[in-house]
Order: C-alpha cells, then sequence, then structure tokens
C-alpha cells in the first residue's frame, strides 16, 4: 500500500508536468502534424502502395504509423527526464526517500506510458480527418495498445537513462536506436517486398509488431486487413508484451543499482 | 543514547580514501558542525549518513537505526537539505511539499498545518502557488529547509546550508536553524567551510583530508591555540608593564612599543586593568582566538575562502564526476 503510494506519487509528478508545459504538448504533436500533413499527403498524391485498391490512400496507411511514432518518442522523452532530474538535482531528493526503488522506476514507466498514450490519443481525434473510421469499440481497444506499447517503450528509456549522467549521449540515442526503430517499424513503408536484410531487421523491431497491432484494430473491419497487417495480433501483442516484460525488470534493475 | 553513533567510518574511492575512519557522537538536540575545506569529506560523511552512500568499513547509527541495514528507518529519521538544490522547478513550492510528503507518508489529516507552520517560518507563505523555477537561490534554500522538515525528522543534515547565498540571506538562515532547535526539538547536523558559521555550533568537528583532526565546542578549540592576547600602548611602556606585574601579578612582553599580556577572557580583565592603570593607557586591543588560527595550528594551513565562483563550479564538475 505504502508503495503504491509511492508509485502514483512519481506519476502523478509527471502528469501534473505535462499538463502544465503546453508547449511541449504541442511540440511534441506538431512532428507527427508534420509527417502527416506534408509527408502524408505529399506522397498519398504520387505513390501508392501495391495490393491496394485505388481509394486507398497512403496517408490512411500511414496514419496508425505516425501515432505509433509519437507514442514512441513520448515515451522515451519521459523516460529520458530522469536525466534531467539527475542534472538538475530533483533525482536525490527521491533516492533519499524512504520508498524502494523500484517505486520509482515503475511510476516514472507507468508516468511515461500514460503521457504517451494521452499524446496517442489526441492524434486519434484527427481519425476521421485522414478519412478512417473507428468505432467507440475499436478506439478503446487501440488506447490500450498504445498503453501497452508506450509502457514498454518508457521502460526501454528507463533502462537507457539509468546509464545515462548527462543528456550529451541523447542525440546519439536518438539517431542509433529511436530513429532506426522508427523507420524499421513499418510505420512509413509495408514490411511486405522489402530487401531480405531490410526485412529481417524490421522483424526484429520489436515496434513493428505495436504498428502491425494498431493496423490490426484500425482496418479490422475492412477487406484490405488481410494486406495490410503482417502478423497475427496475438503475435503483436505477445512481442510487445514481452519487450515490455523485459525491459520493466532491465529498466527497474538499472534504476536501483545507480548510485 | 546520543543520536548519532558514528564507529571507524571508512570510504574509499578506488585509491582515494574520502573518509578515513573517524568515529564521534552526536547528542541529542545539538547544532554538530562539521567544519573543514573543500574536498574533506564533509559531503562524503553526510551521504554515508543519509545512506546514499555505502561505508567502504565502520557503521553509523542514527536515531538507533543502522544506516546499512535498516536503510528506511534511516531515511525516515532524517531529513536532508543538499548542496545543490533538489526541487522541481516545474512544480509550485507546496506541489513540492505535497510531493515529499506523499514520499514520506506525512498523514493528510495534518499535512496543510504542517504545511503552512513551516511555509510561515521560512517566510514563503505568500509564495505557496508559485513555481519554484522562478524563486531566488535563498528563497529555494528556504523551501527546502521547509522540505525537509515536513515528515517531523529527528535529525536534520544541512550539507553546507548557505553556500552561494548573500550575507543577508545566510545570517537569515542561520536564524532559523537556531529557532528550529527550541521549536522542534531537533537535532542539527551541517557541513560549512566557513569558520564565522561554525561559531554558531555547540560542538565542531573539524575534518581535513579525511580525518577528524579535533572535536570540541568553539570555546574549547580556541583555547587549544592559546589564550587572548591584549596589546597595550602607553606613553611610558617600562612603567606600564612594572605597575600591571605589580597590581595583578602578570608579565607582560613588549613588542614592537607595545605591550601584550596573554590572559583569559580579556573582555572582564580588560574593565578592572584600566579602573587600575586607565591614566597611563593610551589604547587597548584584544584580540581572541578564531576559528581560522585553530585551523591553522591543527592543519599548517588556513581555510581558504574560495570565491563562490569557482567553488561552485568544483562542484558541479565534482557532483558530474562523481555521477559517473
Amino acid at each position: 500500500m505504502k508503495n503504491l503510494k509511492a508509485v502514483y506519487t512519481i506519476w502523478l509528478r509527471d502528469l501534473i508536468r505535462f499538463f502544465r508545459e503546453r508547449n511541449r504538448i504541442i511540440g511534441m504533436l506538431g512532428q507527427p502534424l508534420l509527417y502527416l500533413l506534408i509527408m502524408g499527403n505529399g506522397f498519398s498524391a504520387s505513390f501508392r502502395l501495391p495490393y491496394t485498391p485505388p481509394g486507398f490512400s497512403y496517408l490512411q496507411f500511414m496514419y496508425p504509423g505516425v501515432i505509433g511514432m509519437s507514442v514512441l518518442f513520448t515515451a522515451v522523452f519521459s523516460a529520458i527526464s530522469i536525466v534531467w532530474d539527475r542534472e538538475f538535482g530533483f533525482l536525490k531528493e527521491v533516492l533519499v526517500a524512504p520508498v524502494p526503488r523500484w517505486t520509482v522506476a515503475i511510476g516514472k514507466t507507468l508516468g511515461g506510458s500514460t503521457v504517451a498514450m494521452i499524446q496517442g490519443a489526441i492524434l486519434l481525434i484527427m481519425a476521421p480527418l485522414v478519412g478512417v473510421h473507428l468505432s467507440a469499440v475499436a478506439a478503446l481497444e487501440i488506447l490500450g495498445i498504445l498503453f501497452l506499447i508506450a509502457f514498454a517503450l518508457t521502460s526501454l528509456g528507463i533502462t537507457i537513462a539509468s546509464r545515462m549522467e548527462t543528456m550529451e549521449g541523447f542525440q546519439m540515442i536518438m539517431n542509433f536506436l529511436i530513429m532506426p526503430l522508427f523507420f524499421l517499424s513499418g510505420a512509413l513503408f509495408p514490411l511486405r517486398g522489402t530487401a531480405a536484410w531490410m526485412s529481417t531487421l524490421m522483424k526484429v523491431d520489436p515496434l513493428t509488431y505495436g504498428v502491425d497491432a494498431l493496423r490490426h484494430v484500425f482496418f479490422g473491419a475492412s477487406s484490405l486487413r488481410a494486406v495490410l497487417v503482417q502478423f497475427p495480433i496475438h503475435l503483436d501483442l505477445l512481442v510487445v508484451a514481452g519487450m515490455a516484460l523485459v525491459f520493466v525488470v532491465a529498466g527497474t534493475a538499472m534504476f536501483n543499482r545507480q548510485s | 543514547m546520543p543520536i548519532i553513533v558514528v564507529e571507524n567510518l571508512l570510504r574509499r574511492f578506488n585509491n582515494l580514501v574520502a573518509v578515513n575512519e573517524i568515529s564521534f557522537t552526536v547528542e541529542k538536540g545539538e547544532i554538530f558542525g562539521f567544519l573543514g575545506p573543500n574536498g574533506a569529506g564533509k559531503s562524503t560523511t553526510i551521504q554515508m549518513l543519509a545512506t546514499l552512500l555505502r561505508p567502504t568499513a565502520g557503521r553509523a547509527l542514527i536515531n538507533g537505526h543502522d544506516t546499512v541495514k535498516e536503510q528506511y528507518a534511516v531515511r525516515r529519521s532524517i531529513g536532508i537539505v543538499f548542496q545543490d538544490p533538489t526541487l522541481d522547478g516545474n512544480l509550485t513550492a507546496l506541489e513540492n511539499l505535497d510531493f515529499h510528503a506523499r514520499l514520506y507518508g506525512v498523514e493528510k489529516s495534518v499535512l496543510a498545518a504542517r504545511r503552512a507552520e513551516l511555509l510561515q517560518m521560512v517566510e514563503l507563505a505568500e509564495r505557496g502557488r508559485d513555481l519554484v523555477k522562478y524563486f531566488s537561490g535563498g528563497m529555494k534554500r528556504r523551501l527546502e529547509i521547509a522540505r525537509g522538515l515536513l515528515h517531523h525528522p529527528a535529525v536534520l543534515f544541512l550539507d553546507e546550508p548557505t553556500v552561494g547565498l548573500d550575507p543577508q540571506t545566510r545570517s537569515h538562515i542561520w536564524n532559523y536553524i537556531r529557532d528550529l532547535r527550541e521549536k522542534e526539538e531537533i537535532t542539527i547536523f551541517l557541513t560549512t567551510h566557513y569558520m564565522d558559521e561554525a561559531e554558531n555550533c555547540d560542538r565542531i568537528a573539524i575534518i581535513d583530508h579525511g580525518r577528524i583532526v579535533a572535536l570540541d565546542t568553539p570555546s574549547g578549540l580556541k583555547q587549544m591555540v592559546g589564550r587572548d592576547v591584549i596589546n597595550l600602548t602607553g606613553r611610558n611602556i617600562d612603567r606600564l608593564a612594572a605597575e600591571i606585574e605589580a597590581r595583578f601579578g602578570i608579565r607582560g612582553k613588549q613588542l614592537d612599543g607595545e605591550l601584550q599580556l596573554e590572559i583569559d577572557r580579556g573582555e572582564l580583565f580588560i574593565p578592572r586593568l584600566l579602573s587600575e592603570v586607565g591614566s597611563a593607557v593610551e589604547s587597548v586591543n584584544l584580540r581572541k582566538p578564531t576559528l581560522d588560527d585553530v585551523f591553522l595550528k591543527l592543519t599548517g594551513r588556513a581555510i581558504r575562502e574560495e570565491s563562490a565562483g569557482s567553488a561552485e563550479l568544483m562542484r558541479m564538475m565534482m557532483r558530474r564526476r562523481r555521477g559517473r
């Protein structure tokens, strides 16, 4: 019970900060909107996905991927804020408190996941604008999947942040981990038909399964589902849940070990 | 039973011995100071007492709890104000206090009153709803002191509580610290490298190169260096010297045309002296030993008062390196 309260305390702080920093919300939404409005519309005009009938736009294909991207970035940024807390000293206040370290790691993971899910939800409101129609049940399912993906990615972020002392290494992580995770996730182009080496890499990227799970729900009712998704939904969910489990354990262990 | 018991505490960083087998006790209700230059091992000691750093050897008990075996009990017993601010600037002062209260399990029913009382004490009652990032350095430090007291700790640790603050704010902070002991029945353990601040402590441990080189009350420490010195000038120094020796039995030394007397409690002697031989005296100068003299005698060098700028910079570098 006491530990639960500690988890809640850490979680609550992340949410208070999130809702206070409107600029951050707008900033974090700006990027996916740029992808959708410019890249999505631009590509839609010039390219058509193979195997899809006329009338199905690239924008529709990309939309779940961009939501996945937004969740990816928000989750990792939230986790990396541990490094800011360390630089600005606040982490000490937490580390000297009479609560187990794992409650801090879990609270932080849940905080980051919630914030990332909210960002995803805001993007979900735009569905009708890109020509995707969702039932209320589908929207809820999507929120659930978003939370699971966000949880896995925030845990990954915490694992990294626990080893980072300053923000200097951040650019490196961005370029060599986060961007590849995003590009290889099938968010922007389908796995089907890519070169063998790339398709292998894409199959290793856990985010691929997250994005695939989203497409399952997005296009569940459509006849295109068979074309747009790659894996069975239970495999998707299993991989993302597995990733969440592995990294939440790793992240908590790493966080425990830091001084 | 003393509230803090430290026995042969040792901490090594690779080959560097930061704290070298120190032992001491602190009684309940004391203001206990750790005085020493930067890098002497003060912060390392505080970190070990606050359970943030494991001792390489030795042990420490706080409020009867072992800092290694009973971490959480120790953490509940202490409040701590670190050298560098540890507030969340994007939260308000009240939110920072609430965050702390939840982590320390402060009952909701008492929290509001406690918060108000403490903010009143540190004169931030009007600023509760303001974001901390807009606070000045002194305000932040005051808020941290309030936060450290929120859960009624038995011991409050203050690591260099006035570094980087202007003299006026420094004296303010000291007023709070002295008030605290009366209002909260709390033990205060602080580190400082300011001599004048150390004077405010009940007892001082002088630490240098990781060792405690002396531990006593401020006046006790000063007695180590010697007695008060009175310098007198007069028209006829030889006659004055003879007169003083005859009346008080004190043999003075003549230096550069001045008569120098060594004596205990010089401030009490001067009125007696002047009432007897006052007409022969032109000027009186009393010099009492300072903690600077004590430090100089014990370590062979003065505590250098670095400029705040370079000290701060140093600390930041150290902090980064420590964390790595």
